[in-house]
């Protein structure tokens, strides 16, 4: 759906509205190609359109909300999201006074339109053909999704803002035998089959050291560098309740012991949310215009919390995001050339990806996961060996803290795979970490 | 069910020309309602109506997915799942004229003894301030919530083979958390429901007693404060249901899902341990335990007459007396890897393609109540409700955390421990299996988040179980 045909349905809407009423319309529509590889054919291929319509009734401090499909085809359109609205009225008369409702009362608008050039983006058909000949005897598996991505807002007090993107995102894997891979990702908004090339190259250069023999450790602890990736999952979940205001303030949070000043990361740990770099969309379903940076730790210490529309009202604090988890998280970089990191490890583990991480001990940041593709044993900055899946447990007190040692200089930027609720538009922009020891326990 | 009907009506006049297709029209409703520290969050009202054809046309097999339903919104979509049966003729990983046809024509409508609509929303509402009130008996509970979710999927599967199959699924979920505090510390608990989902409308309120459970889950959340941490060492160990459900899901049921076993699933939630070679004679655990893929147990989250594919369902054994059976893959995952199967080709909605999941993954009971588990017990730890879990992508090496852990001593429950989790490796932990609860310590449960595939999809999946007793377990507690 275009920006439009969106406006033009949340005006005919707007028209609907009685008395004091406030409307707050938010779209989001995806037009995408879905192409999954297994044995570097394909498994599983087709097409998703999908629109989204999100509409939050406001009468006096009441309000009610609700989602509906979208068909794309006007008069239908119209007739759904009026149904919505009449629905959402129909609560409003039976719901209380909510003390936390907050949304923005100043009118404001944006356009953000990401695309590259009209023609850097491939036929999914074509790239999957290029990358299958490209990855010829290779077990290869992964996803392919690509095609345009809208989100839109429009309010009756005059917010209008546009988010729009074309862009594709390569997700996959090399297998050798069993749990033997390397991992990569190749995604963004102009395709270039010579990136493709050389990715596959260093698989395949990876893929020589991923036969020999692997290494099977005991548990304990280790010496270890975390690749960005690695870091990635480390910081997925930390934003888990990590960074928001409520899980602070209700003090669920697993950084409660560093909010309470027992606690501290290293002083060159620096993390933020960076709305700035432009990958999602710059406004909140309020009509709040977010700032393009908020810094979460500074200097190693809690610095600012994300606070979204609901919880700014309920404790007071300006309103600086979308939701409660960050959605561009960037980390600092540090000093360590990565070039020298082999180097700088000596004699332990490069672990390249992180999975499946939880809690093990909330309280104390603790947190146990797995290895998983590309980790190998080090030995006097030589890569020996793979190493066999390990189970780590430990707190990121001590990961980000006292046994962090370098901080890479070159950070890598990682867009999000993920597509449990559509596409997603998100970001890290991460270094690796260099750290003493990490806890091995199976 | 009416509308769906008309559109697959309309929809076979201007079938797209190919050797087979399918149509499968979901419309779902959902309604959430939630009252926190006795302010009432904003409720929401979603709907969500779209449609996913299939086309197989020679070698290819091609999807293509819309919320457009008009005629030509359907044709559109038609016209894409062609295109990439096309591409897929070229490029695919096995010919489509594996793909089955089926032709099945069956109806399912979960059985309701109250509504949804009995109650107001001020009377839904006036319970959770109830419940509200019942969690906040201490300055220590510093954050609590009641909540109650609807939802209401009606599908519609129409092939060209004749294929007709209807199901409405009604689910209705209840909800508590108390969220307990005291300087580093903070313990949460959840009741009233919200481990326990299952089929059904307003009588959910009643059977987890959303009310009545709430000062037993604010006491224990305060309690848990003051409580040692669990104890790190080998012990015996009692998982309650609340927890078999997370230890069924990640070390049975991921492991046997056969997309995995075929590679599918490699580059993102994993492969598995077991190998084609194993059914029909490895050795999965110890004689009791026994795992069924079970369509009829009543009011288990996945009930229903046939797959989203139009298999019908029927109830097998995966594991018997300890001995792997068949996996967890449907027709055409059976087709590719010449395997037996289950019907569990599943999609989360219209705009997702059907892979293999869990469906109703059971173990089934033995004899005895907890209390004759816990008798055989010198030394061990008894743990309730899932907190945390991690498991590696070969589905073997695992970890889980707890909510609530009690020691046992000498066959008889002792103290609170706080923060219990445990490590294992499944295909090691089966085999300690030692004793497995009765008939009458079953509970019927569910996973309402079970991630997997590429695009990603998040399913329903239930899981009955007793309480299990495995010996010899490596436990541990909380602490940097």
């Amino acid at each position: 759906m275009s920006a439009e045909r969106f406006f033009h349905l949340a005006e005919l809407l707007n028209h609907d509205l009685t008395g004091g009423e406030i409307l707050f319309a938010h779209l989001g529509a995806e037009s995408s190609d879905f192409v999954r590889l297994n044995r570097n054919r394909i498994r599983q291929s087709g097409h998703v359109s999908v629109t989204s319509l999100d509409l939050t009734l406001i009468a006096g401090a009441r309000q009610a909300a609700g989602g509906c499909d979208l068909s794309g085809e006007a008069h239908q359109d119209r007739a759904r999201a009026r149904q919505l609205l009449a629905r959402l009225r129909e609560r409003l008369a039976h719901v209380p006074d909510d003390p936390y409702l907050n949304y923005s009362t100043e009118p404001s608008e944006s356009l953000r339109q990401q695309t590259e050039c009209t023609d850097c983006m491939p036929d999914a058909a074509s790239a999957i053909g290029e990358l299958t000949a490209a990855a010829t005897g290779l077990d290869l598996v992964g996803i392919w999704a690509s095609g345009e991505i809208h989100e839109g807002l429009a309010s009756s007090l005059g917010h209008r803002h546009w988010h729009q993107s074309n862009s594709f995102n390569l997700d996959w894997s090399v297998y050798l035998e069993a749990d033997k891979a390397v991992k990569a990702t190749y995604g963004g908004m102009a395709w270039e089959a010579e990136t493709l090339r050389r990715k596959l190259a260093e698989m395949r250069a990876g893929l020589t050291i991923m036969a020999r023999p692997a290494r099977e450790l005991e548990p304990g602890r280790y010496r270890a560098y975390l690749a960005p990736s690695a870091v990635q999952e480390l910081m997925q979940l930390l934003a888990w309740g990590g960074f928001d205001l409520k899980s602070r303030r209700t003090l669920q949070t697993p950084l409660l012991r560093m909010a309470r000043g027992e606690r501290t990361f290293d002083p060159r740990i620096d993390i933020y949310e960076e709305c700035g770099r432009g990958l999602v969309a710059d406004f909140t379903p309020e009509g709040f215009v977010m700032p393009p940076r908020v810094d979460l730790i500074a200097e190693g210490r809690l610095a600012q919390c994300l606070v979204d529309a609901r919880a700014a009202k309920e404790y007071g604090e300006p309103v600086n995001a979308a939701g409660p988890d960050p959605r561009s998280l960037g980390m600092a970089p540090g000093h360590l050339e990565s070039a020298r990191v082999l180097e700088e490890l000596g004699t332990g583990l490069w672990i390249g990806h992180l999975w499946y991480s939880n809690w093990s001990d909330p309280n104390e940041c603790r947190v146990t996961g797995m290895t998983r593709f590309g980790t190998f044993w080090v030995e006097d900055g030589e890569i020996i060996e793979p190493v066999k899946v390990m189970r780590f447990d430990d707190s990121l007190y001590h990961l980000l803290g006292d046994r962090l040692e370098g901080i890479t200089r070159e950070p890598e930027l990682m867009l999000s795979a993920q597509t449990y609720d559509g596409r997603s538009t998100e970001s890290q922009l991460l270094p690796g970490l260099l750290v003493a020891g990490i806890d091995l326990t199976l | 069910m009416d509308q769906l009907n008309e559109i697959a009506e309309r929809f076979m006049v201007q079938a797209p020309a190919c050797d087979h297709w399918t149509l499968r029209l979901v419309a779902e409703e959902s309604e959430h309602l939630m009252v926190r520290q006795g302010v009432v969050e904003p409720s929401r009202l979603d709907s969500s109506r779209g449609a996913m054809v299939i086309v197989v046309k020679g070698a290819g097999i091609g999807y293509g997915a819309t919320s457009d339903l008009s005629p030509a919104g359907l044709r559109a979509a038609a016209t894409r799942a062609t295109d990439w049966a096309e591409v897929h003729a070229r490029l695919g990983l096995f010919d489509a004229g594996i793909v089955p046809i089926e032709r099945a024509r069956a109806h399912y409508r979960t059985p309701i003894e109250q509504s949804w609509d009995a109650l107001t929303i001020g009377e839904k509402l006036d319970l959770l301030h109830a419940a509200n009130r019942a969690l906040a008996i201490d300055e220590r509970i510093v954050d609590y919530s009641a909540w109650l979710a609807r939802r209401r999927v009606a599908q519609l599967l129409v092939s060209s083979a004749g294929g007709w199959v209807s199901q409405v699924l009604d689910s209705v979920h209840p909800g508590l958390v108390a969220v307990a505090n005291h300087d580093s510390q903070t313990q949460r608990r959840h009741g009233g429901g919200a481990d326990w989902p299952q089929q059904g409308g307003l009588e959910r309120i009643a059977a987890v007693g959303l009310i009545e459970d709430a000062p037993r889950v604010a006491a224990e959340a305060i309690a848990l404060l003051d409580a040692p941490d669990c104890p790190t060492e080998t012990r015996d160990l009692i998982l309650l249901p609340s927890q078999m459900v997370l230890q069924i899901h990640e070390s049975i049921g991921h492991p046997l899902e056969l997309d995995r076993i075929l590679g599918d699933e490699r580059n993102y939630a994993g492969t598995s341990f077991v190998t084609p070679g194993m059914f029909g004679r490895y050795r999965y655990g110890s004689d009791l335990l026994n795992v069924t893929f079970d369509p009829t147990l009543p009011m288990e989250l996945v009930p229903g007459v046939a797959d989203d594919t139009g298999a019908l369902a029927r109830r097998a054994y995966l594991i018997r007396r300890g001995i792997l059976e068949r996996p967890l893959g449907g027709s055409l995952s059976q087709a590719r890897a010449g395997l037996p199967g289950v019907a569990c080709t599943r999609a989360s909605s219209w705009d997702r393609p059907p892979i293999d999941r869990m469906g109703n993954l059971n173990l089934e009971p033995g004899e005895g109540g907890l209390t004759d588990l816990i008798a055989q017990v010198e030394r061990g730890v008894l743990m309730d409700t899932n907190r945390s879990w991690s498991i590696d992508d070969s589905r073997n090496k695992f970890q889980f955390g707890c909510e609530l852990g009690r020691l046992i001593e000498d066959g008889e429950l002792k103290g609170l421990v706080r923060n219990p989790g445990y490590r294992g490796i499944s295909a090691r932990f089966w085999r300690s299996l030692d004793g497995v609860g009765g008939l009458q310590t079953l509970e019927v449960r569910g996973v309402e988040n079970c991630g997997k595939g590429e695009p990603n999809q998040s399913v329903y999946v239930g899981h009955a179980a007793p309480p299990c007793l495995f010996r010899g377990v490596s436990v541990f507690g909380g602490g940097e």
